[in-house]
């Protein structure tokens, strides 16, 4: 990991320093989490009434299990498609709006705006506009392309939708950070290039995207991490991870078995095998990508 | 009198006076009630609160039916527990499940001494939360039963009479054809809950077996029965009947793709909770709407038998002081109280638990003034429930629900027939049924 | 911009237009929605354009007559929403640009792994680890609480990583400025550290103001007190109406409402992270 060449010397400054957030995730997080790992090696009922030590065989179930092997390669296809998408329409719009001098302001205000939706009542408003009998979209496409759309029954129509409705709320983020990141980019550099005679192009790939990198890698990893585990609330308000578990990515099928089918020994399990997952992408991404990011 | 005597009955009125101004006992309800709802079934616990100064009891909307469930399962694993949780009908298998957890009805009331009567409750609605030995284990809260509601001006106008809804699925199809050829609508019916309407009160309204064991009641060895030759039938009907435009589809889960689909009048005809008849009035300014039973196959035998109930129960959590164990008792008393219910029944559409809240309401001339409000009354009680139509209990229903949905949306996408949906409903789903039984 | 390129202004313009159409699209038909009765989304296609009923929905949304859907005012919820933002956002970025400041500046045991661990919270949500976690709430005695409601949520991977990355990107010729004129750590975190990062914390609290405001599951799990009730809450609690329809234009109003407190945050912080009015000269 990237490391500053000039540091502090004090010895217990960075300790205190680090103190409080290192206690609240031990106290809210750690030990819950390691509770959770716990329960991944049980089988019990939902009360926690009658307990079985079972060892591994959560976790072998689920690799014998095709629904959970089907969930991966639904996971794949979503997460890559959210990630580029999300990412790449904010990079975008936050470099029209860097033009901008007058009408930045309100642009960033209206593209940050729809963030402030809440997750439930986004979840409605999809519903209100990609309904099969009386949403705006599938009447739109149906008059334009005589296309019939239905996501409860065609499994592409429902991964569609969740990809827009997954990247629609990242967007803002991407796009908030995106710009703070253009915005600290000193005015001097890009204008010594324009002499130099760089056209705007040039001066993207030289200039804007290097010093853009920090920037840009925090927002891979954070987008990453966002599409595989944040995203269940979207799935659980537009398709159901249906139909026939088209859309039923791993995050979603850990809440649908923990907390709706109170199977916690099993959901536990996958949030573990989940979490590994995810460590090793972060790790990957830290020493592979973070190696092309300039500091 | 002697002196000690006099101060021996100071002390005692003194007690007693200490006694009167004691703090009441605190119940803690949690329910799932949103939106207006919400509001009516505050007013219970505001007008039990007032008739009485015992007890008081404080309800809090806790969310979803799921989020009220697992938010009450990890309290009570955290020792925070409320004394009544409203849970749902997919939920009765875990609750039941765990004896340690809950307190059967029967028994509250037994133990606090409070007058009960079993027999006065209407069997269908109480079956469903009784144990084999027929003992109620929850509370019946919010009940309903599936039927069938009908666009009235859109029958007359295809040239059906509009007084006159479909008896059987025969009809069903006939009716549907002929509005869709007269124009009048673009589809024949839709329906909400494929998996409550067209499988389990399907099951049931046909009198034919759901699972093994009287349907789970007898034991968590259970098994799913539910893949016969009627259902697999009826499934091949509607997979036929939506390619046809016949019938449309209205979503997994409630189906809520359904209402829209009957308020615009582009189905005529619409299969959904009784208790979902407010709804349907409000949304339907411009036509009249029609009620008739749920239809049946006139062909199998035994048909039509009863309809089954969905919605909540109420269940008391174990973990409470005495005290608070009498006060969950007596607000159940007051619950049951014919007046109560007669009127919980008028403002909500939800079935009446009690004969006598039912004959009340027919007294008070609800039924002759609101014409269609008692079809769910009558489907449910047509005939004594046998041990295919009392209900059903099966552990991770929850889930299986969401099987019956999946094999459904396979079936309509051509990816699967029928008997092949309905084999994997069963498979799958006794697959779930024998996780639950080793893990309780 | 530096040249004056015309042909690539506009379409800038045009690609920031059709952008906000895109994603504001599904407020405006919340908006929409707002000023219709509640029937009218539910009887056909949506309508895309408004009616008049805004003034009906909006009057008794405010004047408290759809109150029997919420249980409790809408001043109320107002206000614990902006309480717990407020809180979480400041506590977050204190919290984080701390941590960050202490993993980039100074070289100690543990150092990696603490980042990790910190990292770590993002990879297990509410939800799945909610049994232990409502436990921990209630042995610490914190349900039915603000600490309760704010404190687990102060700890933010992403804050931590985003300061992280903005203090890397500080030229060490400043650091060893600040060390030859003899500052110690925390006056260069004050003097330097702070003011550098000043468009990265107005965004960040943009994002973090945002993601308390709209708390919806914490909240409900741990309190039972009605009088915690956050805006999103009430917006929820309307919806959940199990066999009816919900009245669409009085939840949609509420929403609108509910947007306009992240608005105004998102306007005033405009100001900080706009060009022209921060020298990000370093």
């Amino acid at each position: 990991m990237q490391t500053k060449r000039t540091i502090f010397g004090n010895k217990g400054l960075p300790y205190l320093l680090l103190a409080p957030q290192l206690a609240i995730t031990a106290v809210f997080f750690l030990w819950p989490a390691g509770q959770a790992v716990h329960q991944s090696f049980l089988r019990e009922d939902a009360f926690g009434l009658s307990t079985t030590f079972v060892g591994l065989r959560n976790y072998r179930a689920l690799m014998d299990n095709s629904e959970y092997l089907n969930a991966l390669q639904v996971t794949v296809v979503f997460s890559i498609a959210t990630v580029v998408l999300s990412l790449g329409l904010a990079l975008i719009l936050a470099l029209a709006v860097d033009r901008m001098l007058r009408s930045a302001a309100a642009y960033t205000t209206l593209l940050i705006w729809p963030y402030a939706v809440a997750p439930a009542v986004a979840g409605i408003l999809w519903w209100f506009i990609f309904n099969p009998s009386i949403g705006i979209l599938p009447f739109v496409l149906e008059q334009t392309l005589g296309r019939d759309w239905n996501h409860n029954l065609s499994g592409q129509d429902a991964m569609i939708l969740v990809v827009i409705a997954a990247v629609w709320k990242q967007i803002s983020y991407n796009f908030l950070f995106f710009l703070a990141g253009l915005q600290s980019i000193p005015a001097s550099l890009r204008e010594a290039a324009a002499i130099d005679g760089a056209g705007p192009v040039k001066r993207f790939w030289t200039i804007t995207l290097p010093l853009l990198s920090p920037t840009t890698f925090f927002l891979l990893v954070v987008n990453v991490v966002y599409t595989l585990f944040d995203t269940f609330a979207i799935i659980d308000a537009t398709t159901g991870g249906g139909p026939a578990q088209a859309t039923n990515i791993l995050v979603y099928k850990v809440y649908d078995d923990g907390f709706v089918g109170l199977n916690l020994g099993s959901s536990a399990a996958q949030s573990v095998i989940l979490m590994l997952i995810v460590m090793m992408l972060t790790f990957i991404q830290f020493r592979y990508v973070e190696r092309k990011v300039t500091y | 009198m002697s002196f000690s005597k006099i101060a021996a009955a100071g002390t005692v009125s003194l007690l007693a006076l200490a006694g009167t101004t004691q703090a009441q006992t605190q119940i803690d309800w949690w329910h799932a009630m949103g939106g207006e709802l919400g509001e009516k079934t505050e007013a219970l616990a505001t007008a039990f609160n007032a008739s009485q100064s015992d007890f008081v009891v404080v309800p809090s909307y806790r969310g979803t039916y799921t989020e009220t469930m697992t938010g009450a399962i990890a309290a009570f694993r955290a020792g925070e527990q409320p004394d009544i949780v409203q849970v749902f009908e997919v939920g009765t298998g875990t609750m039941m499940a765990a004896e340690g957890a809950i307190v059967p009805v029967y028994q509250l009331m037994a133990d606090a001494g409070v007058a009960f009567d079993p027999s006065a409750f209407l069997p269908t609605v109480v079956g469903y939360y009784t144990d084999p030995e027929g003992r109620m284990l929850s509370m019946p809260f919010n009940s309903s039963t599936p039927i069938l509601y009908y666009n009235k001006n859109v029958f007359a106008a295809a040239g059906l009479d509009p007084a006159q809804p479909p008896r059987t699925w025969a009809e069903m199809e006939s009716f549907s054809r002929q509005i869709m050829a007269s124009g009048a609508a673009e589809c024949g019916f839709t329906t909400g809950w494929v998996s409550w309407v067209q499988l389990e009160n399907f099951s049931a309204w046909h009198n034919l077996q759901i699972g093994t064991l009287e349907n789970g009641f007898g034991g968590l060895e259970t098994e799913l029965t539910v893949n016969g030759p009627v259902q697999a039938r009826h499934w091949e009907n509607l997979a036929r009947w939506q390619q046809e435009g016949v019938f449309k589809y209205g979503g997994p889960g409630g189906g809520a793709d359904a209402p829209p689909l009957f308020y615009a009048q582009t189905c005529a005809m619409y299969m959904n909770s009784s208790a979902s008849r407010a709804g349907v009035l409000n949304n339907t300014p411009d036509f009249e709407v029609g009620y008739g039973m749920l239809p049946y196959y006139d062909d199998v035998a035994g048909a039509p038998q009863n309809s089954i109930i969905g919605g909540a129960t109420l269940w008391v959590l174990a973990g409470g002081s005495a005290e608070e164990q009498r006060g969950v008792a007596e607000f159940f008393n007051f619950l049951s109280s014919p007046e109560v219910q007669a009127q919980w029944h008028q403002d909500t559409g939800y079935l009446p638990i009690t004969q006598a809240a039912y004959d009340l309401s027919a007294q008070q001339g609800y039924y002759a003034a609101n014409p269609g409000a008692d079809t769910s009354i009558l489907q449910m009680t047509l005939n004594t429930p046998t041990v295919n139509s009392k209900g059903l209990r099966f552990g991770n229903y929850v889930q299986i629900r969401g099987i019956i949905d999946e094999e459904f949306q396979r079936l309509l996408a051509g990816d699967v027939d029928a008997q092949g949906a309905l084999d994997a409903v069963v498979s799958r789903g006794n697959a779930l049924i024998r996780d639950f039984e080793a893990a309780n | 911009m530096v040249e004056n390129q015309r042909g690539l202004d506009i379409f800038a313009h045009v690609v920031l237009l059709l952008g906000v159409a895109t994603v504001a699209f599904p407020v405006y038909i919340a908006f929409v929605a707002s000023t219709h009765t509640s029937t009218a989304f539910v009887s056909g296609t949506i309508p895309l354009l408004p009616s008049t009923h805004a003034p009906a929905s909006y009057g008794d949304v405010l004047a408290g007559g759809v109150a029997a859907q919420m249980s409790v005012p809408i001043s109320l919820m107002l206000f614990n929403s902006m309480v717990m933002a407020l809180l979480i956002a400041a506590g977050k970025i204190v919290i984080s640009v701390l941590s960050a400041f202490a993993i980039v500046y100074f070289r100690f045991p543990f150092r990696v792994l603490g980042f990790w661990i910190i990292f770590i919270t993002l990879m297990l949500p509410v939800e799945v680890r909610i049994v232990p976690t409502f436990a921990v709430i209630a042995d610490l005695g914190l349900l039915n609480s603000y600490a309760g409601l704010t404190v687990p949520l102060m700890a933010s991977a992403t804050a931590t990583f985003l300061f992280r990355q903005v203090f890397l990107t500080i030229p060490d010729e400043l650091t060893e400025a600040a060390r030859i004129d003899g500052a110690g750590p925390m006056k260069f975190f004050r003097d330097i550290l702070l003011p550098l990062s000043q468009t990265n914390i107005a965004a960040l609290f943009v994002i973090l103001f945002i993601y308390g405001w709209n708390q919806y599951l914490w909240p409900l799990l741990i309190t039972t007190d009605s009088g915690y009730y956050t805006i999103v809450a009430g917006i929820k609690r309307m919806a959940d109406v199990v066999e009816s329809e919900p009245l669409w234009n009085y939840i949609m109003a509420v929403t609108v409402l509910a947007m306009l407190p992240p608005v105004a945050v998102v306007i005033f912080m405009q100001r900080l992270f706009v060009k022209g009015l921060v020298d990000s000269e370093k």
